[in-house]
């Protein structure tokens, strides 16, 4: 990245080039600077340039493997790198034991003291500071922890007489009493059902404006990473692989991959004819080239999400097929369509209305409607 | 239908528990019982026991204050100090050992199990006798020295024969611990020393109770360790036991101090049943 991107500080995330001498660290609450982490010959991360701003929201989102939790812990000082720096609020940390970092993290499964109860957990961090914060002191914050995350008057309850969602509550309690810098969060949501993990990423998400500290989870769910944060940064094999807002991610995703794990995606075998303005489909059908397909030519993949498409029952269709299965989702129906020539098609249509008939039905004949301009061109 | 599978299942139980049920009657429960009537009769005139009701046996059991006292004093100090040292080891066993080897390690520890007791402590009175240590010593001119025969010779023949079973439970205890609770309290800010005190010991305090319980339940029966390396000096009730049941054949007395023996472990299993109770409320949890 240039100096100019630099310069604006707006952008929020800014890819370091290695051996970039950064003045401007201390408006990042967390960078991390050519880290890599080896496990005796398996390289767990490496490569990893990474500038996160003071109060941000981010997201480390990957499939399980991809070094998005290594990352973490290497923040949390539970993993020290193999190589390069971990800066916390412009600090190097290399060396320093996680008691030290001004980080507190929500464990995966909690991590909740089994033989203290909620109030005594809550207190945990503040009894280790010093000087000593007076008794009173303690418990009041303690109290004031729980309030914040709805919690009053459990404190007396052991950890096992608490749900699935309090338990979550009460780690992300016993982490903000603290007041970090930064707060970790290691699927924090994993263990919950659907409903309780929808209120709660409002919760978080509320949670974090209201303290204004830095947060970042770290999810393989990309609606949890979608939702919640204001940067994702995708992770795979050990690699970021793109970093943005979670729009420029989900619009704009930068590698077949991408498209594949942010959402759920199309892939069409297609060429590109040297100087031709058009994506011809490997079933032989012609459409206009996208904008963004670049200088892309030869052999490519063309991604394309199952809500850019419309079933049409009119001749005005750009591809056809026969509907083989329909996933009726409520608010929403998914269908399979199988288009010859191309395979099978996921396309995710809204419900306009109640009448049945707009449902197609299995074994149905059905055109396939799209703008070109939604196709992502990858080089095969 | 409900009442029918509850009914095969207690008749499961029943014959699952008969076996042990039996053996404990007739091995256990009957013996005691006779040794409850003998404790308060007298003994015969040619040794054994004479039918009478009397409490002058347990009225005699000053007599033998010294056994009691060493008894209940070694006991529980033998099984401290098996607990300072076996908390280290099973400590590093658990934690700090690397994996890989740690299977080969925790057997190690068993290995003594291989060779009788009996045979290991009397090596220590070879060790521990004149001809050992103390003769080592006079060759450098530390003249008299005594090891047999002591209370420190009878704690050390414990603290050797009894170590396994103490690092076994507290090795179990530990090694149960859920790692992410260490991480969690360096998290939060503590320090290793206040990660140890305020997460690690209280979450083995079950493995450490049981350890406790289990070794100073076992020392207050103890007979061969005080009869090796005690000689006739320090001895335990266990000793005085032998005597006089094959010795003096006063059976009546020897029946009252196992009566007051017993009754002092059952108080003892209680108190510590009650303290590991309390703590493995708690443990529970973080099975789940």
């Amino acid at each position: 990245m240039t100096v100019e991107a630099t310069a604006k500080n707006r952008e929020p995330f800014q890819e370091r080039p290695q051996g970039t001498d950064v003045t401007s660290a201390s408006t990042n609450d967390i960078e991390f600077r050519s880290v890599a982490k080896r496990y005796g010959s398996v390289t767990a991360v490496s490569d990893i340039n990474l500038a996160v701003p003071k109060g941000a929201f981010v997201a480390l989102l990957g499939p399980s493997g991809c070094g998005k939790t290594t990352c973490l812990r290497m923040i949390g000082g539970f993993e020290q790198p193999s190589e390069g720096t971990v800066h916390i609020g412009g600090q190097p940390m290399n060396g320093v034991p996680a008691y030290r970092r001004p980080v507190n993290m929500v464990f995966q499964q909690y991590a909740l003291f089994p033989h203290l109860d909620v109030e005594q957990n809550v207190a945990y961090g503040l009894r280790q500071m010093r000087p000593r914060i007076p008794s009173a002191e303690i418990t009041r914050r303690a109290r004031e922890a729980l309030d914040m995350v709805r919690l009053g008057g459990f404190g007396k309850r052991r950890i096992h007489e608490m749900s699935g969602g309090q338990q979550q509550r009460v780690a992300l309690a016993r982490a903000i009493v603290n007041k970090p810098k930064v707060l970790l969060l290691d699927e924090p949501l994993a263990a919950l059902d659907k409903k309780l993990r929808t209120a709660m990423q409002i919760e978080l998400q509320s949670l974090q404006r209201e303290l204004g500290i830095t947060f970042v989870l770290v999810t393989h769910d990309q609606e949890e990473a979608l939702s919640m944060s204001d940067f994702v940064c995708v992770m795979s094999t050990g690699r970021i692989v793109q970093m943005g807002p979670p729009q420029e991610i989900y619009d704009r995703p930068a590698s077949l991959f991408v498209a594949d794990f942010v959402g759920k995606t199309n892939r069409i075998a297609a060429t590109i004819e040297p100087g031709a303005g058009a994506v011809r489909l490997a079933n032989g059908v012609g459409l206009a080239k996208p904008a963004r397909a670049n200088g892309t030519t030869g052999s490519v993949t063309v991604a394309l999400r199952p809500e850019a498409i419309s079933l049409v029952r009119n001749g005005s269709a750009t591809l056809s097929g026969t509907v083989t299965h329909r996933i009726f989702l409520g608010s929403s129906v998914e269908y399979s369509v199988d288009v010859e020539g191309l395979g099978d098609f996921l396309v995710t249509a809204d419900r306009r209305s109640l009448d049945e008939r707009d449902l197609a039905e299995p074994g149905e004949r059905i055109g396939l409607s799209f703008d070109p301009n939604a196709l992502h061109v990858f080089p095969a | 239908m409900r009442s029918a599978t509850n009914t095969k299942r207690n008749l499961v139980t029943a014959a699952l528990v008969a076996p042990a049920a039996a053996w404990l009657a007739v091995f256990l429960v009957l013996p005691f019982m006779a040794m409850l009537v003998f404790a308060f009769g007298e003994r015969a005139p040619e040794g054994g026991y004479q039918a009478a009701f009397t409490f002058t046996q347990f009225a005699n059991l000053p007599t033998r204050a010294a056994a009691f006292w060493n008894t209940l004093l070694l006991a529980p100090a033998g099984a401290l100090l098996c607990l300072l040292i076996a908390y280290p080891v099973a400590y590093y066993l658990a934690v700090k050992a690397d994996p890989r080897y740690r299977l080969i390690l925790v057997s190690l520890v068993v290995v003594p199990f291989w060779t009788s007791l009996l045979v290991r402590t009397y090596a220590w009175m070879y060790i521990l006798g004149s001809r050992g240590i103390p003769n080592l010593l006079s060759m450098i001119g530390i003249e008299d020295v005594r090891m047999l025969n002591t209370p420190g010779a009878v704690l050390l023949g414990i603290v050797y024969g009894y170590l396994p079973l103490m690092i076994m439970p507290i090795y179990v205890s530990l090694e149960k611990l859920d790692r992410r609770l260490l991480e969690a309290s360096a998290d939060l800010g503590g320090k290793p020393v206040s990660t140890f005190f305020g997460v690690t010991l209280p979450l083995s305090l079950p493995g450490v109770m049981t350890g406790v319980a289990l070794v100073t339940i076992l020392l207050l029966g103890e007979y061969l360790i005080p009869q090796l390396l005690g000689g006739g000096k320090v001895f335990f009730l266990g000793n005085a036991l032998v005597d006089l049941f094959l010795q003096s054949r006063n059976w009546p007395f020897g029946s009252a101090i196992a009566v007051t023996l017993v009754a002092v472990v059952v108080v003892v299993l209680m108190v510590a049943m009650r303290v590991a109770w309390k703590v493995a409320g708690t443990r529970q949890v973080d099975l789940v």
